[in-house]
Parts: C-alpha cells; sequence; structure tokens
C-alpha cells in the first residue's frame, strides 16, 4: 500500500519577485530550471542575489541544471500549521542539493513515494508542478 | 589603553517578570503593559526607581518601542537605546548591548525587556504568508527570499529547524530518544516552579504518543507559545555595589555568526560544515575568549530551547561534548538538575516553563548566581546564557557572581 502524499496547495505559492530572482520563476514557468552563476568567479548563488557572495560584482549569467541532485535533509509535515494545509497532509518537504552548483539547494515536495522510504542521500529528480501564475520546483525519486 | 572587553565592567543587579501566559490570555493587557510591569518588577528588585533608568538594551522582537516606554514611565533623560537586529537570537546579547553602553559610560542604568503577545499572531507558523492565514494570524509577509522556502510549505520555525536535526539523525545516530531526553529533563525542572506553565510530568510513554507535527518533531519537541514579559536591569560594578542584591558580573557577551549562517533556517544553504549546528560556533569561540574560561567552567546552562533539538546541537557548539556526540552525553543524563555534570534549563526553559523569547533564560542565570533559584545548582559561580538558534545574530552571556 502505498501512503498518500500531499504537495502544498497552490493558493500557498507566490511568486514574490525582485530583479535579481525573476529570470528564475520567468524560465520555471517554462519548465526550465536555472541557476545565477558568476561569469567573474563561476561561483553559483542561490537563491538568486544581486551580487556574487565570493567577488562581490554583479555580472550573472543563468545556466540551465537538469534538475537531478540529492535529499540533503527533509521533514514530513504531518500536523496543519495552519488550518489551510489540513488537507494536503503529509507533505514531505525536501531541501536537495543540486551537484555541481557549488552546494546549492532547493527547497521542494518529495512526491511519488511514501514518506517512510524518503532518506537521506537519495537520488531525486526534479518536476514542475504547475499552478496559475507559473510553477514551482518538486522532486521525485530517481532510480 | 583600555581593554577591549565587557569583563567584569558591568553587572546585572535586577530582574523582574509579568505572570506568564497560554498564547493570547494575557488580554485586555497590552504589551506595553506587560513590559512596563516587568521593567517596575526588575527596578523594585535591584533596589532602584524609574527615575535611575537613563538607558534601553533591547532586541528584535522587542514588541515595544523606547520611545513610547519612556514617555509613560516618565524617564527622566534617555542616553542610550538601541537594539540587537533579528529575532530571538538577541535575547542573551541584550544584556552584551546594555553592558556595552554602562562600560563606555554612554549610559548608568539600561533595562532590557522584551514583551511578547500572540493574540493576533502565530509565532507557530511565523514566515506562513500574513495574506493565508485568515485574520493577521501569522506575521510574515513574502519575500522575493522567502519564497523559495514557502513555496514548498516550508514556513514554520519547527519544519525548518526540523530540517536541521533530520539531518544531525542522519550523520551521527542520534534518535528521537535522545530529543525525548531533553523534553523530560526540562520538564522535571519546571514541575517544581509556580512560574510554569506545564507542571505534570512528561513520562517517554507520553512523548512517543504525542502527535507528529514535523518529522522529527512531534508535540513536545516544541515550546509553547505564550504571552509574557521579562525585564533584566544592567549597570556599572561601582553602581551595583550598594544595591538590594549581589550584583551578578557579565564575563563576556558575543552576538552575530558565520556570515554564510545567513538567514539560516529560511534559506538552507549554510555550508556543509556547520549545517547541522546550531550557528554559534563563533559566538561560543568569541564568549569563551572573553570571559577567559571554558565550557569545564561553566556550573549551569541555560541554553535557549525553542525545539529540543537544537539543545542537543548547542551543547556541542559550546564544547560540552563533542560534535555529533550531544546525544549520547544526554542520554548518559548530563543535563539533569541535580545529579548530572551540566544542570540545563533548570527553570523549565521555553518547552516547559514559559516561551518569553529567551529572556526567562537570563533572569533564571540571575537568581542561579545570587543562590535564590527555585532548583538551585550547589556553589553556582559561573552561567551560560544563549539567544538562538535563529538566523543571525545568535547570542551568548557568561555570567559569574
Ligand atoms: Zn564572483
Amino acid at each position: 500500500m502505498v501512503t498518500r502524499v500531499g504537495v502544498l496547495p497552490s493558493e500557498f505559492v507566490s511568486f514574490v519577485a525582485n530583479p535579481a530572482t525573476e529570470p528564475f520563476w520567468t524560465a520555471a514557468a517554462e519548465h526550465r530550471l536555472v541557476l545565477p552563476r558568476c561569469t567573474n568567479c563561476d561561483t553559483f548563488r542561490f537563491p538568486p542575489a544581486a551580487f556574487c557572495w565570493v567577488c562581490r560584482r554583479q555580472d550573472v549569467e543563468w545556466v540551465e541544471h537538469d534538475g537531478n541532485g540529492e535529499l540533503y535533509s527533509f521533514t514530513v509535515l504531518r500536523h496543519a500549521v495552519i488550518p489551510g494545509l489540513a488537507e494536503a497532509l503529509p507533505i514531505v518537504i525536501g531541501v536537495v542539493e543540486l551537484p555541481d552548483t557549488n552546494g546549492c539547494r532547493l527547497i521542494g515536495d518529495i512526491l511519488g513515494c511514501p514518506p517512510e522510504v524518503v532518506e537521506i542521500g537519495m537520488p531525486v529528480a526534479l518536476e514542475w508542478y504547475d499552478v496559475d501564475d507559473g510553477s514551482v520546483p518538486c522532486f521525485r525519486p530517481r532510480a | 589603553m583600555t581593554d577591549r572587553t565587557l569583563k567584569d565592567r558591568a553587572a546585572i543587579v535586577g530582574v523582574g517578570a509579568t505572570p506568564y501566559y497560554r498564547r493570547g490570555r494575557s488580554l485586555p493587557q497590552t504589551p506595553l503593559d506587560l513590559a512596563i510591569k516587568a521593567t517596575l518588577a526588575a527596578l523594585d528588585d535591584a533596589g532602584l526607581g524609574a527615575d535611575d533608568v537613563d538607558g534601553f538594551a533591547l532586541y528584535g522582537g522587542a514588541f515595544v518601542d523606547t520611545s513610547l516606554l519612556a514617555q509613560i514611565l516618565g524617564i527622566p533623560e534617555v542616553r542610550f537605546t538601541a537594539g540587537l537586529t533579528g529575532g530571538g537570537g538577541g535575547s542573551a546579547g541584550s544584556i552584551g548591548l546594555a553592558a556595552a553602553a554602562v562600560a563606555t559610560g554612554m549610559a548608568d542604568v539600561v533595562v532590557s525587556v522584551l514583551t511578547l503577545q500572540q493574540a493576533h499572531m502565530r509565532f507557530g507558523a511565523s514566515f506562513a504568508p500574513r495574506s493565508k492565514g485568515g485574520a493577521g494570524a501569522y506575521s510574515a509577509p513574502s519575500t522575493p527570499e522567502s519564497v523559495f522556502a514557502s513555496n514548498s510549505g516550508l514556513m514554520a520555525p519547527g519544519q525548518m529547524f526540523a530540517m536541521l536535526v533530520q539531518r544531525h539523525m542522519h550523520l551521527y545516530g542520534t534518535t528521537r530518544d535522545h530529543l525525548a531526553e531533553v523534553a523530560i529533563s526540562t520538564r522535571n525542572n519546571a514541575i517544581t516552579r509556580e512560574t510554569s506553565l506545564m507542571r505534570d510530568p512528561l513520562t517517554r510513554e507520553q512523548y512517543f504518543d504525542a502527535r507528529m507535527i514535523s518529522e522529527p518533531f512531534g508535540l513536545y519537541d516544541y515550546c509553547m507559545e505564550c504571552d509574557g514579559a521579562v525585564a533584566v536591569i544592567t549597570t556599572t560594578p561601582e553602581r551595583a555595589k550598594d544595591l538590594r542584591h549581589p550584583p551578578v558580573q557579565v564575563m563576556g557577551s558575543a552576538a552575530g555568526g558565520a556570515g554564510r549562517w545567513g538567514q539560516a533556517i529560511t534559506w538552507m544553504g549554510m555550508p556543509d560544515e556547520y549545517f547541522t549546528s546550531s550557528g554559534h560556533r563563533p559566538i561560543a569561540k568569541r564568549v569563551y575568549e572573553m570571559a577567559g574560561v571554558g565550557p569545564a567552567d561553566v556550573d549551569v546552562a541555560l541554553f535557549y530551547d525553542h525545539f529540543t533539538g537544537m539543545v542537543l546541537l548547542q551543547l556541542e557548539d559550546y564544547g560540552f561534548c563533542g560534535i555529533g556526540e550531544s546525544g549520547p552525553f544526554v542520554a548518559e543524563g548530563n543535563i539533569r538538575w541535580p545529579e548530572g555534570t551540566l544542570p540545563v534549563n533548570t527553570h523549565g526553559g521555553n518547552l516547559s516553563e514559559a516561551y518569553i523569547i529567551g529572556m526567562t533564560h537570563v533572569k533564571e542565570a540571575v537568581e542561579q548566581l545570587r543562590g535564590t533559584a527555585v532548583n538551585q545548582v550547589p556553589d553556582a559561580d559561573i552561567a551560560l546564557v544563549t539567544g538562538g538558534p535563529a538566523s543571525i545574530p545568535v547570542s551568548a552571556l557568561l555570567l559569574h557572581r
């Protein structure tokens, strides 16, 4: 038997952005994962920021990533910390580290497997969760 | 040239508090009412009055502004007022800020006060979008940075710290039994105290039977949502000599953290080497150096305990055990009062006495060093108090009698 695993209800999703983060969400709406990388020193920065945290320059290029990563940590939300989440529980929320990005981590729901089998270190693949105004990253176990 | 240190250049001379309440039950008092009651109680404890006050040193979550406090209290002249940035991580550090003011001659009698009323907001989901919770019950507006976490449903501090503890379990074999030991030992300390909101014993069975909230944290891994206020009075060593109680001297204080600790739980990008920490390692190093002592010298530790697991990580970061060894350390009974090698949160902490954003820990440290604590550690000479784990700053205070 597979335990149902929920995803964050779409009404909680927000695409509040600034010029530094907007390209991420614009690409996400097209189901492309792009990450900002400093053109001066090749350091990725995430969440997207206007300045490189190593060389402090603003030069940036947006690099596509396939979204295959490894589960760095997770929590299984079993109690509705705000009332509107009750119908979606349990939700597995993961922190996913992406290879070849100097340690960039995405936060996303882990879908497609019961909470009991989720473990740190498991390979995951990116999946886009579409809501009205765009898409947010989620992940599924990867073989 | 003056030594650039706070050591023995300021003293805590008064502590005071309102009763503690479950969330919302302090109504119809206002947060300002609570702050003033705690301040007057602390001044009375010191043997001082509002006319003696000339400074305020607060921290991010104070929920009260000096202008109104001074106006309503009729403070003759405010000579210093400042607050640490951030949130609860500044609790212990606000006393360091007060000490800095008196050590540099900017003020003589400084109030640090924290007042909290959660009738119209809830810290339990403090990063939930305000627009989605209804009636302003949830506090944070979405920002371009926060949506990278909240778009997954990560919007409550308990969920966020659960991520750090989950990875600690994976790396080091820490278990929920270890978390339970923190919850149960802290509860044992609360039982004897009239000020505690949780006075019934907590059994291991109750701990494990309670509802899971955000794995690995269940109900008893969480502190409470409370109302109340606590105030602390800091002054010069000279002024402290002839007041009501023996002074409690500031040995050292520090507030801040590694830059890439940053927003910590709301971005999850902290470097791997200290992801599973409390963010306190740089602070521990600096406060011990300023005080000229080490972990073996500490008689009682008052760790900011919003979640059980974060007490474990602070035990490691302050050097009471090795990195990754806090689980076995607590399992051996080390943090229990009175028999443990390092009694922790002898007042019942945020978990079982009351959550006043860490200020009850300062009050308890002072009472321990005066020798008047309800759960007194015999001959306690040196107390450690921490603020946070949180985003920058986290803070620490070392005190001696
Ligand atoms: Zn750079």
